[in-house]
């Protein structure tokens, strides 16, 4: 569905020449939900706007829906965009206009006659829940309604790719979370392929098949997005996940432990899929003879299997300890012994 | 009563001049808001990072609109005499004014004109662009719509100085209730009939701003 080849942004500024987007390669096919993480300045928003032509790329190219929308221009190009909409951090609603017109709004630049645009916005209104308020403008809306009219405008010429730049960056953890479920349900429903851009991995957690880790212009790490939680290889990966797996006091709270537990070991397990449904701890304590104590832990669920994380602090005898450590291991549990006290 | 009062003035000559300064004053805003539209427009347009990015053209409209909104209008009246006596083919009447009037308030309304263009969100052009809207698209459903409530009080700004600007102009034989006013009023020291030609005045300008602000506040829906 979209096939971006060798691509570079170069801008050249004041300072002198800036490289956005370094030699980017990436295969994305259709119906993926797929994800793009970076800190600001990585040049993931470059990259998002070279895929509907907002940028054109310095070198490379970049294949959507069939069509080179590095190459095209002019009447061709605004063809495509129709199958290319987008969704934004700010929203970007006519202020002037109302939810109904908003969402009317494609559909005039389309060209369709007003009988089946006012047919097609009733349709769109109800996808995205928000009857009711077809007549309100943008300024009487909350961050999430505004963004579900963003949704149903880029919906509304039945394009084949959603791009999301930074869609739930402006809006709070449970408005994120509806609009993340409604952008999966009408992947689901619609077979649209999507194509997302944030800073938080909780939105590449709860909707992406694949995510892409861009840093300094590159991608650095690429792969499904449980495999990536699993085995996180760069650094900048690692803390990303970190982002979800463990809260932000674990490290204090770890080492605060040690303090209090002079003996025996802190481990940091790591399930990954169905080694997070078993018995591990009760397993552990029945056939060991060590005392288990839980300090902290977390369970994530992604689009391909749940990950999760748990401290545990284990004390008794030495040879039993090891035993135990080495039955966590055979159990495809990941074990991270954090310090021997 | 009245007549008392103010026993130098003829009310059939104040009405007359009182349609004369609303004639040029309607005239002159049509043919201003039409022209400062399509000078801020083009501004805006050519201005750097946008659709139609020229520095070249920008440089030049730039250039011709703060030269014409530096000049004085009482000179530029002067100095546009030439040019007003080869398209009208004359110096004296209300339609003598509108050249100058127009000249004179058209590049300070392309400002203001641009000056709201600018304070559109640029998102939203660009969501229109990822839309696939032609410019004539954006122009026509965004840009004007979006700025629609700066460009109405901008014109309600220089309604209002047109209304002085006409006043300037009676005085050089343009007509109206500036040329009543100082004909009438002041060479011939009838202080009632400037006075009366003020009041007359300040009705026009006070009706002026309080339809600008109630159809600004009525559009502005942020």
């Amino acid at each position: 569905m979209i096939s971006i080849k060798d691509v570079k942004k170069i801008y050249s500024s004041r300072q002198g020449k800036v490289t956005a987007v370094d030699n980017v390669n990436l295969e994305i096919t259709e119906g993926e939900i797929f994800g793009v993480i970076g800190y600001s300045g990585a040049g993931k928003s470059t990259l998002i706007r070279m895929l509907n032509g907002l940028e054109i790329p310095t070198e490379g190219s970049v294949i959507v829906a069939n069509n080179e929308v590095s190459k095209i221009k002019g009447g061709s190009l605004r063809k495509a965009r129709q199958e290319i909409s987008m969704i934004f951090q700010h929203f970007n609603l006519l202020w002037s206009r109302t939810v109904r017109e908003n969402i009317a709004f494609p559909l005039e630049i389309a060209g369709v006659p007003k009988g089946q645009r006012m047919k097609r916005v009733d349709e769109l209104i109800r996808l995205v829940g928000l009857e009711g308020r077809e007549d309100a403008y943008p300024s009487q809306l909350s961050g999430g309604q505004k963004q579900r009219v963003g949704i149903a405008r880029a919906l509304a010429n039945n394009p084949k790719v959603l791009l999301c730049d930074e869609a739930t960056s402006a809006l709070d953890p449970q408005t994120t979370d509806s609009i993340l479920e409604l952008l999966v349900d009408i992947n689901k429903r619609l077979g649209l392929t999507i194509v997302l851009i944030t800073h938080e991995m909780h939105v590449i957690r709860k909707i992406c098949h694949r995510v892409a880790v861009m840093e300094g212009g590159k991608v650095v790490e690429l792969g499904p997005v449980l495999d990536v939680f699993k085995h996180p290889k760069e650094e900048i990966t690692k803390r990303f996940v970190q982002q979800v797996t463990e809260p932000e006091e674990t490290k204090e709270t770890i080492e605060h432990l040690l303090e209090l537990y002079p003996h025996g070991t802190v481990v940091q397990l790591g399930f990954v899929g169905e080694a997070a449904e078993q018995p591990l701890i009760t397993n552990l304590i029945r056939h060991y003879h060590v005392t288990v104590n839980i300090l902290q832990g977390k369970i994530s669920q992604t689009q391909n299997g749940s990950y999760g994380t748990l401290f545990i602090h284990l004390d008794g005898e030495k040879e039993e300890l090891s035993k135990a450590i080495a039955y966590i291991e055979s159990q495809q549990v990941g074990v991270e012994v954090i310090s021997n006290a | 009563m009245l007549e008392t009062l103010l026993p130098n003035v003829n009310w059939e000559k104040m009405i007359e001049a009182t349609n004369e300064t609303l004639y040029m004053t309607a005239i002159s805003v049509v043919i201003t808001f039409v022209l400062g539209l399509i000078l801020g427009l083009l501004l805006f347009l050519t201005a750097k990072g946008n659709i139609w990015e020229n520095a070249i053209v920008n440089k030049v409209i730039s250039s011709v609109v703060n030269v014409f909104r530096s000049i004085p209008f009482i000179i530029l009246i002067v100095l546009l005499i030439p040019f007003t006596k080869l398209i009208l083919d004359t110096m004296i009447g209300e339609n003598a004014a509108l050249p100058a009037l127009i000249i004179g308030a058209a590049p300070f309304y392309a400002r203001m004109v641009e000056i709201g263009l600018r304070e559109i969100d640029k998102g939203v052009i660009e969501a229109a662009k990822s839309m696939g809207a032609k410019t004539s698209t954006i122009i026509f459903k965004v840009l004007i719509p979006e700025s629609l409530p700066a460009l109405v009080s901008g014109i309600t700004v220089t309604a209002i100085a047109l209304v002085s600007y006409t006043a300037m102009a009676g005085v050089i034989g343009a007509g109206g209730l500036g040329n009543l006013a100082y004909l009438e009023g002041f060479q011939r020291s009838r202080s009632d009939v400037t006075f009366v030609a003020t009041v007359i005045i300040l009705i026009i300008v006070f009706i002026i701003q309080f339809i600008g602000d109630s159809i600004t506040s009525k559009l502005d829906k942020r």
